[in-house]
């Protein structure tokens, strides 16, 4: 970004952890119930209620620890994080200060060909707090509801090192461990939900020198490219300021997506001061190395195992096997393709290109798309013998993928077969050559256009059905004969 | 006598026999709370109507366990399904949960008819019940003194014969010194013995649930109820609870009985010396083996508690914010302002000076000095108690340092106020048993013993005073209140 200064980031990631109900009582965690309807006395705060920890969410930070390949803490313990806020029913949140579940861990991550290897500094258990609907914008709004549905559903913050050189690692490294939290299938990773949510540590020092420069906390980072435009715009900004001999203070800022700009919220002297302490309604939590191995047993396949595998058996490039690895269930749709349809470019293609970019377009996930690896296998087969080009393929793919319905039904429904028989198709040529005898003295004369022209009519009598390969190829050969 | 001056056991054979009813008990009770309960002042709430109903139907079932049909008070800090639990707060005054808290709830499971919420000390803060925010409660044995506190309306009740028995919490004292002052019997059991769920923290690592009875055989059959696991507090410890009545068998012979040297010194009243070494000569005379031992950290456990509880309560009483429940100041021009209002109206002076010194404990730049110290502190005086157990049986002292003290006498100078609990704060701190009965008067108000025993070690603590409360009669006697 400049040749002056090198930036330095560091991402702080909460997930929401995929479990049926909070962390610390029974209520039910699913997403989009109607305000307040998933709320008890302990998770709304009331007097005299306990929290009684939710074993899943532990196994689930375990889980993740060894994905990222943490050490795994043999005890760990909770503490209150205390702070008055609307939406906190308990003016303090239980989370775990000094000693966090999880320790020490790394991904690795590829940016254009540049590998890096992003330090784990830990990943802690925490509780939620509720959320408040304004009306209209915060700082006008007559007055302000408390939803506590999301009080206390349990959230693993994963704290990286300062590790990150660019807006393009930083948005590698949370790619990256998006697919590892989905294939350790501990968070559903809907960043539009709040279920995925980062804040960036940013900070930019002179090149070569080996203290960190004074860093900015940026928040409200809702989505990769908000995260990407963030740090694109707080390095500039703190580059320029630098050049114009300003001091970087020490503050966390928010991204205002709209304007694209990151703005102040508080300095460091308008910090909280929390005030942690063990939290006494829960005992220290001790996690025996038999726990640890019975989940490391049950681990699925990682991306990195997945896409080293890719690479190996199909010889998929690094990219594309990245790609196909972002999510456990579009390996899952490559490989159940793969087993019925063996051409993993062709595979890995359709599903990168037409499929991909239908499923943006519709916001869904590829778990949700009628478009099943049977059909999808079925088109390419039928691609692959002939009976439908390319460019059929492409109308009957986007039908399979509106109704779900099977590409040889489709076929026949829309008259789409291809017309690939040489008895059908010589008489139509000899029938188009004979009556444009102007467009075949053009050709005689060298002119390459009418070849186009004959082949437009020919498809064009065929609705588009004639073979094109076929047709080229009798055209010329009946062409050379005149 | 009269049912209202009965004990549990006694209430319960005369029913098992079909002498009485529950009906008659319960009117018994309501009858003596509005003739003396007007002087007294126990009560925040009472549940007449419920419980005669309940009383009735009780008697149509026909069928009485260890407590069914018999009233009991309930301290206002326990959550009680549908009946307003202030805590003796203005924040929480028109606060009505929807659930009953354990403890009380195993209670009317069994049947134990509920006759109203008790006054305390503001949030459990205070060893006098004067810092309720409603009213102060009076000393049956003399109603210009304290019942002690912060359970005062607990204790005041039982001794007042307005329950045969009530529910209490003691986070640094608040069931033993008030024992101590009404002449009952006051069981602070082992930390995670009895479950906290349900009741409203003050200091959640000290808070301990307990009982008030009239005498020790009913306060064992108590806590055979209300002790053991609950899967909703998770310090609640999963051990066996024996049956505290099967160690009712008066026989101390042999038992070793250690008396702390730092719990008899120069502040300690000499009247009040005195009966605990007579008590101590009596246990002597029964057979048991008594010798002087030291606790050398004792003197530290009243500030380093202040710190642990203060901090604590800081974090405890953050959510009474005027957002969910309770007293919302509806003035404020914003949310700040809201918080800040409505706790500054619903909160009294002790509470205000324990949230922010417990603050202030937590502050950064402060936390390692003082409450880390603290922590460290309380791991001494556990030690200290771990030693003396490797040897002994029980540890005996006096409960507090005086007997009650008149109302208004130390209200205003709250370190005179706190050095009440010189002598029971450290067992809480050390998380033990510990018991208060009465062993003596003086001034004409009655005289405790604090009886302290190793983790989960209540059945010692029942032996031993069963077996004094057996050769002695300080347990017999009753204030003499003018009945209206």
């Amino acid at each position: 970004m400049s040749k002056d200064y090198e930036v330095v980031i560091g991402l702080e990631v909460h997930a929401e952890l995929k479990t049926e109900s909070k962390i610390f009582c029974s209520c039910s965690t699913a997403f989009g119930a109607e305000p307040n309807t998933q709320v008890c006395p302990v998770c709304s705060g009331f007097p005299g209620m306990l929290p009684v920890l939710n074993e899943k969410a532990v196994e689930c930070a375990i889980k993740t620890g060894l994905a990222l390949r943490c050490e795994v803490a043999e005890y760990c313990k909770f503490d209150r994080k205390n702070y008055f806020y609307p939406d906190l029913p308990k003016a303090y949140q239980i989370s775990q200060y000094d000693l966090p579940i999880c320790i020490g861990g790394y991904l690795d991550i590829d940016v254009e060909g540049e590998k890096t290897r992003v330090g784990i500094t830990r990943a802690h258990l925490e509780e939620d707090a509720g959320k408040l609907v304004h009306q209209g914008d915060i700082t006008t709004t007559p007055f302000s509801l408390v939803d506590l549905n999301r009080s206390g559903v349990p959230l693993l913050e994963i704290v990286s090192e300062p590790d990150m050189r660019s807006a393009l690692q930083a948005r590698a490294y949370m790619e990256k461990l998006r697919s590892i939290l989905l294939f350790a299938d501990v968070s559903d990773c809907k960043m539009e939900e709040g279920s995925l949510r980062c804040d960036a540590n940013v900070s930019v020092r002179p090149w070569g020198q080996q203290e960190l420069g004074t860093r900015a906390e940026i928040k409200n980072l809702n989505s990769f490219r908000a995260l990407e435009r963030a740090i694109e715009y707080e390095a500039k900004r703190q580059m320029e300021a630098l050049e114009d001999g300003e001091l970087i203070v020490q503050e966390t800022r928010t991204w205002d997506e709209g304007k694209g700009v990151t703005r102040s919220m508080r300095s460091k002297e308008e910090a909280h001061d929390y005030r942690y302490f063990p939290e006494p309604d829960l005992p220290p939590l001790h996690i025996d190395q038999d726990w640890i191995d019975t989940v490391r047993k049950s681990m699925p396949e990682m991306p990195d195992q997945a896409g080293q595998r890719l690479m190996d058996q199909y010889g998929l490039s690094l990219y594309d096997a990245d790609l196909i690895t972002q999510s456990p269930q579009i390996l899952k749709f490559f490989d159940e393709t793969l087993a019925l349809y063996a051409d993993a470019k062709a595979v890995s293609n359709w599903m990168m290109g037409d499929l991909t970019r239908l499923l943006n377009q519709n916001g869904m996930e590829i778990q949700d798309a009628k478009v099943k690896p049977a059909l999808l296998a079925e088109m390419l087969q039928l691609m692959a013998d002939g009976t439908i080009s390319g460019k059929m393929a492409k109308t009957v793919f986007e039908e399979m993928f509106v109704s779900g319905q099977d590409p040889q039904t489709i076929i026949k429904e829309k008259g789409l077969v291809q017309i690939s028989d040489t008895d059908s198709l010589l008489p139509l040529i000899d029938e188009i050559i004979n009556s444009n005898p102007k467009v075949l003295q053009d050709y005689k004369n060298g002119k390459e256009k009418a070849f186009g022209f004959f082949i437009g009519q020919i498809m064009k009598a065929t609705k588009g059905q004639a073979n094109p390969e076929m047709v080229n190829n009798l055209l010329k050969e009946r062409l050379n004969r005149e | 006598m009269e049912l209202h001056q009965l004990t549990i056991h006694e209430l319960q054979e005369l029913l098992s026999r079909k002498e009485t009813s529950a009906l008659e008990i319960t009117q018994s009770i309501f009858t003596r709370i509005h003739a003396v309960d007007d002087q007294v002042r126990a009560f925040i709430t009472l549940t007449e109507e419920e419980a005669l109903a309940n009383a009735r139907e009780i008697d149509k079932q026909g069928e009485y366990g260890r407590i069914a049909g018999i009233p009991l008070g309930v301290k206002d800090i326990f959550c009680t399904r549908g009946v307003k639990t202030t805590c003796a707060s203005r924040i929480l005054e028109n606060f009505v949960p929807t659930y009953d808290s354990t403890a009380a709830g195993r209670l009317f499971a069994e049947k134990g008819i509920l006759a109203g919420k008790l006054n305390m000390d503001e949030f459990a803060m205070g060893s006098s019940t004067e810092q309720s925010a409603f009213f102060p409660t009076c000393n049956p044995w003399n109603l210009s003194r304290v019942p002690g506190g912060s359970s005062g309306g607990s204790a005041a009740a039982v001794a007042a014969d307005e329950v045969p028995f009530a529910l209490g919490t003691d986070t640094g004292g608040s069931i033993r010194q008030p024992a101590s002052f009404c002449g009952v019997v006051g069981l602070k059991p082992t930390y995670g013995r009895v479950s906290r769920w349900g009741v409203i923290a003050y200091a959640s690592s000290l808070d301990q649930v307990g009982t008030f009875a009239k005498d020790v055989r009913d306060c064992a059959l108590v806590m055979n109820i209300i002790s053991g696991k609950d899967p909703l507090d998770s310090t609640c410890v999963d051990l066996p609870v024996p049956d505290y009545s099967a160690s009712l068998d008066g026989n101390v012979k042999g038992m070793k009985i250690a008396y702390p040297r730092e719990y008899f010194q120069p502040g300690i009243d000499s009247h009040v010396q005195d009966a605990i070494k007579k008590a101590l000569l009596k246990y002597e005379e029964m057979g048991a083996v008594v010798d002087e031992v030291s606790l050398p950290h004792s003197e530290y456990a009243l500030p380093a508690y202040y710190l642990v509880a203060t901090a604590e309560a800081s974090a405890n009483l953050a959510r009474y914010d005027g957002v969910r429940y309770g007293l919302r100041d509806f003035e404020a021009a914003n949310v700040i302002d809201m918080f800040s209002r409505s706790r500054a109206e619903g909160f009294g002076a002790e509470v205000k000076r324990r949230i922010m010194l417990g603050s202030y404990a937590l502050s950064s730049g402060y936390y390692d000095a003082y409450y880390l110290k603290a922590l460290k502190v309380r791991r001494l005086i556990a030690d200290d108690f771990s030693k003396v157990f490797a040897n002994f049986d029980l540890i005996v002292s006096p409960t507090a340092p005086t007997v009650a003290f008149n109302i208004g006498e130390q209200i205003g100078d709250p370190l005179t106020l706190y050095m009440n609990d010189i002598l029971t704060v450290p067992i809480n701190m050390a998380g033990l048993p510990a018991m208060s009965i009465p062993c003596g008067f003086h001034e004409g108000m009655p005289v405790g013993m604090q009886l302290i025993g190793p983790a989960f070690g209540e059945s010692t603590l029942f032996k031993a005073a069963f077996a004094f409360e057996q050769n002695t009669d300080f347990h017999t006697f009753r204030p003499a209140l003018e009945v209206k």
